[in-house]
């Protein structure tokens, strides 16, 4: 390994990493004002989402968006404005609720959709397992996670839903980095990595039969750093929980858990209060909190870029279970 | 100069591709201590030190198998630019892949090994790159630790490749010597090839120009989707939403909308940001025109004085990419090109090509799986098309299988059919 490491000035995802070892901002080199005829690298990614977007709204009859209250589906969201302003967005907002989510995050998500004046559609858990469709695990390391899956294909049962937008970014995990923008479902709503549509130019293929649909991923080519980024140029607004803020703790397998009612608490585990922020947002259950004292969105952006662990690896116990957990969980439905 | 990079390989696990890819993703550190450590623990299953080729196959297939099976998508960046890497295996039977991978790049990565200098998949390669037009090509000689870091090995390799070249259309060509496995050239500049003047990989793909590579002059802007909010403050607001796919679009210059053949002026260019003085590829935003004219999504705008082709009758290289079924004269299929969907006839397959040897078999009756072939098709509507080789958006489109709904051809047009 050692003969590997040599010194290099470049930083993780685009921080300057100067001779005296400071990180430069590379925010300021998407501000700089370019006057040839050249896009800075965020407003060609949001070029290329808004194109996906109304391409989608044209083609399809009953398209939706969901939306997680993540920072994913927040850009995403904020990209759907702008594709169709100054008309309203052309589809409801879907939200799966496990009923585990932070408060911060539902408060959001209602705000953001009366805001718009779009439609909100809540696919609850709760309802799925009251109906029978899904049974809840039990034990300390019980989660809702799962149980998304069979709520959400209800959901697009019960709509017609012939499109849904995701905001799944392919640098998040290894089976996503071969996902198609449109990604084809079957009537049981499952992804196939080995029959995929070839996907060229920007000519998406979304035609499909009476009960499949396409999952399309409009984000799919950005990067945790350019939402950030985009996030902080666009001044987009985001849930507190973001941000570095006290919160009562305990560890589980390496990562911060919140002390919550919808846990319950293994021998050893004790609570304690520390300083900490979201770097993705889940259920209650498998979302670790990371230590921070990033209270701004700069600040966030010079962690993550000099963070050495991806989103999912450091705060996601769904990913960490075997190293094709994602690409299993996506050929079942999962977003 | 633009900030995102598309760049696109192609390749085996033998000539070192995959983990070329790990080195820059490793060297300009982009890959993160969990990846480094679930990219160790399998390589140690497989009783090797650290298999960089393992960051970048991440199907449970192709990790089982060895292979890199579908174009996978990598992400890296550095302060000068964000670079997309489209990641294809190497193999004939994935030439589709290939295919796909290249329809989006700004440059073409090609590797060859120094001890067996150019071979077919090499030419192959080179063959699809100029056939997608990718305007840039780098082709890094690989394995130099092998050969002693010679110099005349890596100018013999150099040689024949040009030799090679000179058949395909290639407008830019560099060669690099590297070692992806020890990391010379790659990242920084190498010790060990010290009669090498050039810039390493990373530092070469960094300052690759590619401004001029986008159609800056025949103004194209097809219609995707018409916006009228229809609120009291927008009451009688109608935009015409799409991304422009050449030329530049200013308010006040004088358009013609097709298939109508109406002309007005640009009245204002929108975005939610507000109002723009001009709008260019890949810009997307929305257009809105001085005369109230009937402009519905498929239609064209562009310049009076520069008009696309208007026509029915298209001839076209095609990649077949259907496994189920081959293309067949006189078949119908579904078309989408820019933001038009129509049906089309196959009316002739003049060719097909073998892209190993370029040689073009005229007796050809069908084409499957990955070939290669110049048909003539009749579309029910007219097309508003450019060669593909003036305009990549314009000229570019695919078939769909109407019965399937499997897209089954991606399309590169060459012009009207001769009458």
């Amino acid at each position: 390994m050692t003969t590997m490491v040599t010194v290099h000035r470049v930083n993780a995802q685009g921080l300057y990493r100067n001779a005296d070892g400071t990180l430069e901002h590379s925010v300021q080199r998407s501000q700089q004002a370019i006057m040839s005829y050249e896009l800075s690298h965020l407003r060609e990614l949001e070029a290329e989402s808004i194109h996906i977007m109304r391409e989608v709204a044209a083609e399809f009859e009953n398209p939706a968006l969901m939306f997680s209250g993540g920072k994913d589906s927040i850009v995403m969201l904020r990209l759907a404005e702008k594709a169709f302003a100054p008309a309203k967005i052309p589809f409801p907002m879907l939200h799966v609720d496990t009923g585990h989510n932070f408060k911060e995050v539902i408060d959001f998500r209602d705000k953001r959709s009366a805001d718009l004046g779009i439609k909100l559609i809540v696919a609850s858990v709760q309802d799925a397992v009251d109906k029978g469709l899904a049974q809840d695990e039990t034990g300390p390391r019980a989660s809702r996670n799962r149980l998304q899956i069979p709520t959400l294909l209800n959901a697009i049962e019960e709509h017609r839903f012939d499109a849904l937008f995701g905001g799944a970014r392919r640098d998040e995990e290894k089976a996503r980095a071969k996902e198609r923008v449109y990604s084809f479902r079957d009537d049981f709503g499952q992804w196939d990595p080995k029959a995929q549509r070839p996907e060229l130019w920007n000519l998406y293929n979304g035609r499909i039969k009476q009960g499949e649909h396409i999952r399309v991923f409009p984000i799919s080519n950005w990067t945790e750093l350019d939402i950030w980024q985009y996030i902080a140029d666009d001044k987009v607004e985001i849930p507190a929980i973001y941000f570095a803020h006290q919160r009562m703790v305990f560890e589980r397998d390496g990562m911060l858990l919140a002390d919550n009612e919808f846990i319950e608490r293994m021998e050893g585990e004790e609570p304690y209060e520390e300083q900490v922020r979201y770097r993705t947002v889940g259920d209650m259950t498998i979302t670790g909190a990371v230590e921070s004292d990033a209270d701004t969105v700069e600040k966030i952006i010079e962690e993550v870029a000099a963070t050495r662990q991806t989103e999912r690896g450091a705060t996601r116990a769904d990913d960490r279970s075997s190293e094709a957990a994602m690409e299993d969980r996506k050929k079942e439905g999962y977003f | 100069m633009s900030e995102i990079l598309r760049f696109a390989t192609a390749g085996s696990v033998d000539d070192g591709k995959s983990t070329l890819i790990g080195r820059l993703l490793y060297d300009s550190k982009s890959i993160f201590e969990d990846q480094i450590e679930s990219v160790t623990k399998a390589s140690e299953k497989r009783g090797m030190e650290m298999d960089l080729s393992l960051v970048t196959d991440g199907l449970r297939a192709e990790r089982e198998q060895g292979i890199t099976i579908d174009v996978a998508y990598r992400y890296f960046a550095t302060p000068k630019r964000k670079f997309i890497i489209a990641d294809t295996p190497g193999h004939i039977q994935y030439t589709r892949n290939m295919v796909t991978g290249a329809s989006t790049a700004d440059v073409a990565l090609i590797l060859i090994d120094a001890r067996n200098g150019v071979i077919e998949q090499s030419r192959r390669h080179s063959f699809i790159a100029s056939l997608l037009r990718i305007p840039h090509m780098v082709v890094c000689v690989n394995k130099m630790d092998l050969v002693d870091y010679s110099q005349e090995a890596f100018e013999k390799v150099k040689e024949e490749f040009r030799e090679f070249a000179m058949r395909l259309d290639v407008p830019d060509l560099t060669f690099i010597p590297v070692s992806a496995l020890n990391g010379d050239n790659v990242v920084d500049k190498s010790e060990n090839m010290p009669w090498y003047e050039g810039r390493s990989l990373l530092t070469h793909l960094e300052n690759v120009h590619t401004a001029s590579d986008r159609n800056m002059v025949d103004v194209r802007f097809p219609v995707q989707y018409v916006i009228r909010p229809m609120t009291d403050e927008h009451h009688d607001y109608r935009g015409y939403a799409g991304s422009v796919a050449g030329g530049v679009m200013k308010p006040g210059d004088e358009v013609v909308v097709l298939p109508s053949g109406f002309e007005s002026t640009i009245k204002a260019i929108d975005t939610l940001d507000g109002p723009v003085d001009e709008a260019f590829a890949p810009m997307a935003v929305t257009v809105r025109l001085n005369d109230e004219i009937d402009v519905s999504r498929g239609d064209m705008i562009c310049r009076p004085n520069n008009q696309p082709i208007v026509t029915q009758d298209v001839d076209a290289m095609v990649c077949w990419m259907d496994e189920r079924a081959t293309l067949l004269p006189r078949k119908k299929y579904a078309i989408k090109h820019s933001t038009r969907t129509a049906r089309v006839m196959v009316k002739d397959l003049h060719y097909r090509l073998d892209i190993n040897t370029l040689h073009r078999d005229e007796a050809a009756t069908e084409l499957s799986l990955n070939e290669i072939g110049r048909i003539s098709f009749r579309s029910t509507v007219p097309l508003f098309l450019d060669e593909y080789r003036r305009n990549r958006e314009t000229g570019s489109f695919v078939l769909i299988d109407e019965d399937s709904n499997a897209t089954v051809a991606a399309g590169m047009i060459l012009g009207e059919t001769p009458s």
